[in-house]
C-alpha cells in the first residue's frame, strides 16, 4: 500500500516538476546562487597562481594545524553529543526536582559567545587569576611548583566550544525525543528491552537525524571559530588561513586553504547524507509520559542537567558581572543604548530574512526532484563552516564589482553621480549574515518540514489544493514552531557575529559584539565585560521564549493524549 | 512593498553618510575611548564631522580594495607599520606634498614617497621580575636568546604584528641567518607556548610564571595609571628596560595613516592628517593611550610617560619592517615560535 502511494507520488512530482521548476525552482536557484556567490569567490582562488606560501606552510606548521583541528573537532563532537543528548533525554523522559526550569534553562549557554566565555574563564583561571591566587595563599605554594590545568590550551578551547555549542544538539535531540511515539517504545518494551536498551536501540537511532544536524552545526561553528582558538593560541586550520592571508600577505593561498576546508565540510556532510540514505521517520506524535525519578537518581539527574548551565552560563556570567562591578572605568550611558538598538535591528532583520530564504529553499527541495536545486541547496549551507573574515572578503569582492558597474551605468546613461549603493549598507551586511547563517535556519526548517508527512501532502493535493495553498494551509501551521526556532537561532547567532560585522558595517554603526571585541582586543577585558553581559542578557529573551515554547508544545501533546 | 520601502531606506542610509562634503570618512584600526578627544577636537576646529568605521586593518583594507574607485573612505589609519606598508604597496594611498606633514613627522616615521605618516609610536620593551633579574642582565633584544633564560620568557604568538615587526627589525639589523638563530633561541627559552595578550605576559611575570616578558610599553603604563590597586602593585614588582640603549636603540612600531587616492573629500582628508601631526593632537596620543608622539618637542602632558624620560629609539626607516614581514613569519614558523 505504502509502496503504491510512494510510486504514485514520485510520478506525480516528476511530471509536475518539469512545469514548476520554472517558478519555484527558478526563484530558489537564483536565491541559492546569491548565497553561493561569495563561496564561489573564495573557491575561485584555486585557479590563481599563488606564491610559495603553500610549500612553506606545508613544510612547517600545516600538519600540526590539521592535527589540532581534527583533535578539536573530535573533542567538541564528544562534548556536545554526550552532554546535549543526555540532558535532552533526561528532561524529556523523566520528572525530577527542577526539571521544569532546567528544561528551558539548558539553552542559556547559547547566549554566551564562546570567545566571551574564553575571556571570562581565562581571567578567572590563569595563574594571575583569583582561583590560583587563592590556592597559593591557602597552600603557600608558588607558581610553577604545582600543576594546574591550563585553560588556554586545546582541551580548554574544546571545553569552551562544547559549553557554548551543546545547546544545538540539546534543542534538536530534545524535539526528536518529544516526537517519538509511545507505541514504538511499548513495542520495544514487549521485545524485552530495558531502559538502556530502548535508549540505545530505539530512541537514539530515531533521534539520529536531529542529533547529527545539531552536532554538524556545532562542528561547523568550531571549524569557523577564530575568536576562541586565537585567544587560546591553539593553532587550527583557520589559523593557517589567517596566517597565509595576514602575516604572509598571500590572499590567494588563504583562499585556496579555505577551499580545502570547504571540500572537507562538503564531503563530511555528503557522507552523512548518504549514510542516512532515504530513511524517513513518520511516526505519530504520541510521546511517552515522563517517568518520575526518586532518591539519588532524581538528584543525580538534577545535578547532571545543572552542570552544563553552570559551566556554560552561570560561572562565566558571574565572572563578567564581577568584572563589571569592580571596575571603575566601566561606563553606562547613551552609547550603550545605541549599541543595543543597532544589535536589535541587525539581528531582527537577519532572522526574518534567513527564515524566509530557508523556507523557500527547503520547500523547493521538497517539491522538486531537480538535482540542480538539491545540489544548490547543499552548497548554499556551506557558508557556516567558513571563517567569517573569509566570507566577508568573498562578499566584498562581488559586491564591489556590482556597485562599481552600477555607478558607471548611472553616470554613463543618466548623468547621475552616486556613491556605493550596496557596500557599506545594511543590506550588504544582512546578505553576509544570510551567507553565514542560512544553514542554521535551513537545517531547522528542513527538520520541521520532515515532520509534515508525505501523506499530508498527498491528502492536501488530492483535495485540490495548489502547492502554494498547501504551504499556507497545511505546512505553515505545522511549521510554525520550527520557523520560530530558526528565527530565534539566527537572531542569537547574528548578535554574536563578529568578522562580517567588522568588515561590512556602515559608518558609525557599532554593535554590542563589536564593542566587546574591540575592548577585549585592546586587552581591556574588564571594560569589555559590560557590553558582553548586555549582549548575553538580550540573547536570553529569545532563547527563553524559544525554550519555553518547546516545553509547552511537549506538554500540550502529552495532555492531548491523557 | 514594506520590504521594498525598507530596502530603499537602508540603501539611502548608507548613501547619505557617503556623499556629504562637510564630513570626513575614516576607516581606522584604532579603538581607544580616549581617541574621542581628538576626533571632537578636529570637528571643533574645522567644522568637519567625522564618520568612522573601526575594525581590523585587514578587513578594512580588503573593503577599500573591493570598493575600488567608489570607496567613500578618505583616510585609512592602522596600528601596525607592516599593514600600512602593504596598503601602500597596493597603491591605495596618494603621495602628499604637505609642508606641514613633512616638517612635523620625522623621515623614518613616514613613507619615502610621503604616502603615509606615523603619528604615534609604541616601543616593544622587555619586562622583568625585579626580584629575579637585575637590569644589567638583560639590556638588549639579543639577550633574550641567551642560554641563561631557558624557560624564563613569556610572549604572545609570533603571528601578532607586534612580534612580527620585532623579528622583522632583527632581520634588518642582524641579517637573515643571525636573526633566525636569535628567533630560535627565543623560541627555545619560552616558559610556555605563546598565548594571551601583552597584559597577560606582564601578569605572568608578576605571579612568577616566567621572569621576563615582551610587551608594548603602553600596556605597562596603563597598569601604572590604573585606578585599581592590584594593577599598580604589579608595577612595583615588574620593571621594564628599554632595550639596546647602547647601540641601535629600542624597536618602535607606529600607528599611522594616509589619504586614499579615491578620497571623495580630499581636502578634508589632508586637513585631518595635518591635524594629527599638530601639537594638540599629538598631546592627545600621549595622554590618551600613553603612546609617544612622533613629532619632536611636543608637550606630553602625561607624567607617567615623562617619568620614563628620553631613551634612544631605533631610527631604521619603519617602511623597511613591512618588506620583511612575510620573511619574519616564515622564520618564526621554521624555528617553532608558535
Amino acid at each position: 500500500m505504502t509502496t503504491l502511494a510512494a510510486t504514485l507520488r514520485t510520478r506525480v512530482f516528476k511530471e509536475e516538476s518539469l512545469n514548476r521548476i520554472g517558478a519555484l525552482g527558478f526563484v530558489s536557484l537564483v536565491t541559492a546562487a546569491l548565497v553561493v556567490a561569495p563561496i564561489v569567490a573564495v573557491v575561485w582562488n584555486i585557479v590563481l597562481p599563488s606564491e610559495a606560501t603553500w610549500s612553506h606552510l606545508a613544510s612547517t606548521v600545516l600538519p600540526e594545524y590539521i592535527l589540532n583541528t581534527l583533535l578539536l573537532l573530535a573533542l567538541v563532537a564528544v562534548g556536545v553529543i554526550t552532554s546535549g543528548v543526555s540532558v535532552a533525554w533526561l528532561v524529556t523522559n523523566y520528572r525530577f526536582p527542577g526539571q521544569r526550569i532546567l528544561e528551558w534553562a539548558l539553552v542559556l549557554p547559547m547566549a554566551m559567545p564562546a570567545y566571551v566565555m574564553a575571556y571570562a574563564y581565562t581571567d578567572w583561571l590563569q595563574a594571575a587569576g583569583p582561583v590560583q591566587t587563592t590556592l597559593r595563599e591557602l597552600t603557600g605554594w608558588r607558581v610553577r611548583e604545582y600543576w594546574f590545568p591550563e585553560i588556554r590550551s586545546l582541551p580548554g578551547a574544546a571545553a569552551m566550544l562544547s559549553f557554548a555549542l551543546y545547546p544545538y544538539v540539546y534543542l534538536l535531540a530534545r524535539s526528536a525525543f518529544i516526537d517519538q511515539s509511545r507505541s514504538t517504545h511499548e513495542a520495544a518494551q514487549l521485545a524485552g528491552y530495558g531502559v538502556w536498551g530502548r535508549f540505545w536501540h530505539v530512541s537514539l537511532p530515531l533521534a539520529r537525524t536531529g542529533i547529527v544536524a545539531g552536532a554538524a552545526l556545532a562542528l561547523m561553528e568550531t571549524l569557523a571559530d577564530f575568536g576562541t582558538v586565537s585567544y587560546f593560541a591553539v593553532n587550527t586550520f583557520t589559523t593557517g588561513i589567517y596566517r597565509a592571508w595576514l602575516s604572509l600577505g598571500d590572499a590567494v593561498a588563504a583562499g585556496q586553504l579555505a577551499t580545502c576546508l570547504l571540500v572537507f565540510v562538503f564531503t563530511m556532510l555528503a557522507i552523512e547524507r548518504r549514510q542516512r540514505g532515504r530513511a524517513r521517520y513518520a511516526g505519530k506524535r504520541n510521546p511517552m509520559p515522563p517517568q518520575p525519578l526518586s532518591g539519588w537518581r532524581a538528584w543525580g539527574a538534577c545535578a547532571l542537567c545543572s552542570a552544563p548551565i553552570a559551566f556554560g552560563f552561570v560561572i562565566p556570567a558571574a565572572i563578567l558581572l564581577k568584572l563589571t562591578l569592580t571596575n571603575p572605568e566601566v561606563q553606562f550611558g547613551a552609547h550603550l543604548y545605541g549599541l543595543v538598538f543597532n544589535t536589535f535591528i541587525l539581528a531582527g532583520i537577519a532572522a526574518v530574512a534567513a527564515v524566509a530564504v530557508a523556507l523557500l529553499l527547503a520547500y523547493a527541495a521538497r517539491t522538486l526532484t531537480s538535482p540542480l536545486v538539491h545540489g544548490a541547496n547543499r552548497v548554499a549551507v556551506l557558508g557556516y563552516a567558513l571563517p567569517g573574515a573569509v566570507i566577508a572578503v568573498g562578499i566584498l569582492f562581488p559586491l564591489g564589482i556590482i556597485d562599481n558597474a552600477v555607478i558607471a551605468l548611472l553616470r554613463e546613461y543618466f548623468g547621475i553621480k552616486s556613491g556605493l549603493l550596496l557596500t557599506g549598507s545594511l543590506v550588504a551586511l544582512i546578505y553576509a549574515y544570510l551567507v553565514r547563517f542560512l544553514t542554521v535556519a535551513f537545517q531547522t526548517v528542513e527538520a520541521g518540514l520532515t515532520r509534515v508527512t508525505p501523506s499530508m501532502d498527498d491528502a492536501a493535493r488530492s483535495l485540490g489544493l495548489s502547492p502554494a495553498r498547501t504551504l499556507v494551509r497545511v505546512h505553515a501551521p505545522i511549521m510554525r514552531g520550527s520557523m520560530a526556532t530558526a528565527a530565534l537561532l539566527v537572531f542569537v547567532d547574528v548578535m554574536k557575529e563578529l568578522p562580517a560585522t567588522f568588515a561590512m558595517r556602515p559608518f558609525n554603526f557599532d554593535t554590542l559584539a563589536i564593542e566587546a571585541y574591540n575592548l577585549a582586543k585592546d586587552e581591556r577585558i574588564a571594560e569589555a565585560a559590560l557590553p558582553a553581559l548586555v549582549m548575553v542578557a538580550i540573547a536570553l529573551v529569545p532563547l527563553v521564549l524559544l525554550s519555553r515554547q518547546i516545553a509547552a508544545s511537549a506538554r500540550r501533546s502529552r495532555e492531548n493524549i491523557h | 512593498m514594506l520590504s521594498y520601502a525598507l530596502t530603499l531606506a537602508l540603501l539611502s542610509w548608507s548613501a547619505v553618510a557617503q556623499t556629504q562634503s562637510k564630513t570626513l570618512n575614516l576607516y581606522t584600526a584604532r579603538h581607544y575611548s580616549t581617541d574621542e578627544a581628538f576626533y571632537s577636537g578636529f570637528t571643533k576646529l574645522t567644522g568637519i564631522k567625522i564618520n568612522r568605521i573601526e575594525g581590523g586593518e585587514d578587513a578594512l583594507f580588503e573593503r577599500i580594495k573591493a570598493e575600488g574607485a567608489a570607496s567613500p573612505a578618505d583616510v585609512f589609519l592602522t596600528v601596525d607599520v607592516a599593514r600600512i606598508w602593504r596598503a601602500e604597496q597596493a597603491g591605495i594611498f596618494e603621495a602628499l606634498k604637505s609642508a606641514v606633514l613633512t616638517k612635523q613627522v620625522p623621515a623614518h616615521f613616514r613613507a619615502a614617497n610621503n604616502t603615509w605618516f606615523g603619528f604615534s609610536s609604541r616601543a616593544r620593551v622587555i619586562a622583568y621580575d625585579r626580584s629575579k633579574v637585575s637590569p644589567g642582565d638583560i639590556a638588549r633584544y639579543e639577550d633574550l636568546a641567551g642560554p641563561k633564560w631557558k624557560k624564563e620568557i613569556c610572549t604572545r604568538s609570533s603571528s601578532h604584528p607586534y612580534n612580527l615587526s620585532l623579528i622583522s627589525s632583527m632581520i634588518h639589523h642582524l641579517g637573515e641567518d643571525k636573526a633566525r638563530e636569535w628567533a630560535r633561541g627565543v623560541a627555545g627559552n619560552l616558559a610556555r607556548p605563546p598565548r594571551g595578550g601583552d597584559t597577560d605576559q606582564l601578569k605572568a611575570v608578576d605571579v612568577g610564571e616566567c621572569s621576563i616578558a615582551l610587551a608594548n610599553h603602553y600596556y605597562y603604563l596603563r597598569l601604572l595609571r590604573s585606578a585599581k590597586t592590584e594593577d599598580r602593585a604589579l608595577v612595583e614588582r615588574v620593571k621594564i628596560v628599554w632595550p639596546n640603549q647602547n647601540d641601535r636603540g629600542t624597536h618602535l612600531n607606529i600607528s599611522g595613516g594616509g589619504l586614499l587616492k579615491t578620497a571623495p573629500n580630499r581636502d578634508g582628508g589632508i586637513k585631518f592628517l595635518e591635524y594629527l601631526a599638530s601639537d594638540t593632537a599629538q598631546t592627545y596620543f600621549a595622554n590618551g593611550n600613553n603612546e609617544w608622539p612622533t613629532v619632536k618637542g611636543v608637550k606630553l602632558d602625561n607624567p607617567a610617560l615623562e617619568q620614563f624620560g628620553r631613551f634612544r629609539t631605533d631610527s631604521l626607516p619603519l617602511a623597511k619592517l613591512g618588506e620583511t614581514q612575510a620573511a619574519a613569519q616564515k622564520m618564526a614558523d621554521q624555528v617553532g615560535w608558535k
